[in-house]
């Protein structure tokens, strides 16, 4: 399987990463490598094997339902760019 | 062409727990903004999520409650997408291997016809902060406190085929999850929010059309009309020779439409993969009995054992059970009242009227069952009459005492003496000679016109079947 540039550009848009449009070539193509890997892997016989969700083999450790935290907002928005009434504040976003 | 409507819900149920999903960050609603949103909630780096024991409980539960299968191996997927209120850039949620997996649910339509609706999964995740669109310099304005809030999202199959269908099925999940102690139940706060994914079809045919997830249906009536707006819209699209495209569309309860919000198909690529802080979700049978042994009796159950233990009509338990807190009044009223009937008279008729009067929950009742049956004691024994009861419950309500300080206080006592009646029906066929002449003379009708006198003389005290027959026999 190999990308097209097109899929490259998709895929830097949503993880919103800006690339060099002269780089896109060779991402595409280092990513297709990756892909050709997991091609192969894919060959490999894996009936009846459980797929992987973490690597370590544990469970979920679980936390009594306590209210924990105290308010730090005051701290937390020191460090924000811009704060108004105790909201965040960020680029307009309309929808 | 004749139409087919198929519709899929997706429910978010907000999970009723003291602190968040991942964090000990405290949940109650109407806080100062940010003032509930930690570490963890702001997704700053060098923390990691902690599940809370109790939403694989409450999951446990509401899956047990619609006899589904459970996950007993469950994964935490990120979901990833970009929006300010979501400040890690992806939700934890469920996707390959959810909590909860295939269930049903039975709903009543309309005719009384029982229709099993399937849920397909229920999944826990986290819930997103929210954005403050009003002019703050310019900008937005991001409140996180609802971020990593819990929520079961309840995906159902795509069953329902009009938009009535969809309004029972979204309230009978409604009362299993407050029947539960899971979920508040209140739309308002959006403690219990619905997408709808519609879609219509030619009768007949078998495969779907393409559908479009309405959003934004914070309450029954807005659910049932912007589908059947979207249902609308949808056939005016084909049958004008165009193409129903696959986008979330926006409900607009001012101007009763929907209209696109995004397409969905660049929003949809969320490229899910487990998430690699948190490890896969385990519990065993023991677990679930643990957690299920002393599970409420649910809406269906307690439906047919209301209509079995007290005779009631369908009608009536139906309304009864429309909340667990309402069955609980009733029978305890019942139960005081030691009149089953008269008990359900009372509650779905005047209660009710009281609640809905002055807007208040069963909760917030000034009347306690207690007082209520106390009360419907003294009609059975004949101390008031069912008319003078209505006086009674208003001063019950009003916080005037129990019936008897108020029969006591306010002189109510229902005249039985004999004599005492005989007196005033005297009195009131001396003053109206015609109308007993009338009576007489085989105007039946007049009876009432003297029965209506007496009540008035005795201010509405006088036994009415004793005035009954004292007229009768004194006007013949």
């Amino acid at each position: 399987m190999s990308l097209e540039r097109s899929d490259v550009e998709k895929i830097a848009h949503l993880a919103r990463i800006a690339i060099d449009e002269d780089k896109v070539e060779s991402y595409a193509a280092d990513l297709s490598k990756i892909l050709g890997l997991v091609a192969q892997m894919d060959a490999v016989d894996t009936e009846g094997v459980v797929p992987m969700a973490h690597p370590l083999h544990m469970s979920q450790r679980l936390r009594a339902d306590k209210v924990t935290e105290s308010d730090n907002r005051e701290k937390f928005q020191r460090i924000a760019p811009q704060t108004e009434a105790g909201l965040y504040l960020v680029p307009k976003v309309i929808e | 062409m004749q139409w087919e409507i198929v519709i899929g819900l997706e429910v978010h149920s907000q999970l009723a727990t003291q602190s968040k999903i991942f964090s000990g960050a405290a949940t109650a609603f109407g806080a100062e903004p940010n003032s509930q949103a930690c570490g963890v909630d702001l997704g700053l780096p060098g923390v990691l999520p902690v599940l809370n024991r109790e939403v694989v409980t409450m999951a446990v539960q509401f899956g047990t409650a619609i006899d589904a299968e459970l996950g007993f191996r469950s994964v935490f997927a990120r979901k990833n997408y970009f929006y300010p209120d979501l400040p890690k850039g992806y939700q934890i949620s469920q996707f390959e291997l959810p909590i909860v997996g295939r269930g049903d649910v039975d709903i009543e339509l309309e005719d009384g016809t029982i229709k099993r609706v399937g849920v397909t999964r229920a999944h826990l995740e986290e819930d997103a902060g929210k954005s403050l669109h009003e002019d703050f310099q310019g900008c937005t304005g991001v409140d996180l406190n609802r971020a990593g809030t819990p929520l079961l999202e309840i995906v159902s199959e795509p069953d329902m085929r009009s938009a009535k269908e969809a309004v029972a099925y979204a309230r009978k999940i409604h009362q299993i999850v407050q029947y539960l102690g899971i979920c508040d139940g209140n739309m308002q706060e959006g403690s219990f929010r619905c997408d709808a994914n519609v879609s219509v079809r030619p009768v007949g045919q078998a495969e779907f059309g393409t559908r479009a997830e309405i959003k934004n249906l914070n309450s029954f009536r807005f659910l049932e009309k912007a589908i059947n707006y979207e249902v609308e819209r949808q056939v005016d699209v084909i049958e004008g020779g165009g193409k129903v495209v696959q986008e979330t569309r926006l409900y607009d309860a001012d101007k009763d439409e929907t209209r696109s919000m995004r397409s969905k198909e660049e929003a949809n690529d969320y490229r899910y993969f487990p998430d690699p802080d948190l490890l896969p979700v385990e519990f065993d049978q023991a677990f679930v009995d643990e957690v299920t042994k002393d599970l409420p009796e649910m809406p269906d159950a307690k439906r047919q054992r209301l209509i079995e233990q007290y005779g009631l009509k369908v009608a009536e338990a139906v309304t009864l059970i429309s909340s667990r807190a309402l069955a609980d009044y009733y029978e305890a009223a019942a139960e005081s009242a030691g009149d089953a009937k008269l008990a359900a008279n009372w509650v779905l008729g005047d209660l009710s009227g009281a609640m809905n009067k002055n807007n208040i929950a069963i909760s917030a009742v000034p009347v306690s069952p207690a007082m209520l049956g106390g009360m419907i004691q003294r009609i059975i024994d004949n101390t008031i009459s069912g008319k003078i009861a209505k006086q009674v419950f208003e001063a019950m309500w009003l916080g005037e005492g129990d019936a008897d300080a108020i029969i006591e206080a306010k002189g109510l006592k229902q005249i039985t003496d004999t004599g005492a009646i005989e007196k005033i029906v005297d009195e009131v066929i001396a003053a109206n000679p015609s109308q007993a002449e009338q009576f007489r003379a085989g105007k039946e009708k007049m009876l009432g016109f003297f029965v209506g006198q007496v009540m008035k003389q005795s201010k509405g005290k006088a036994n009415p079947q004793q005035v009954n027959a004292l007229l009768r026999s004194k006007l013949s």
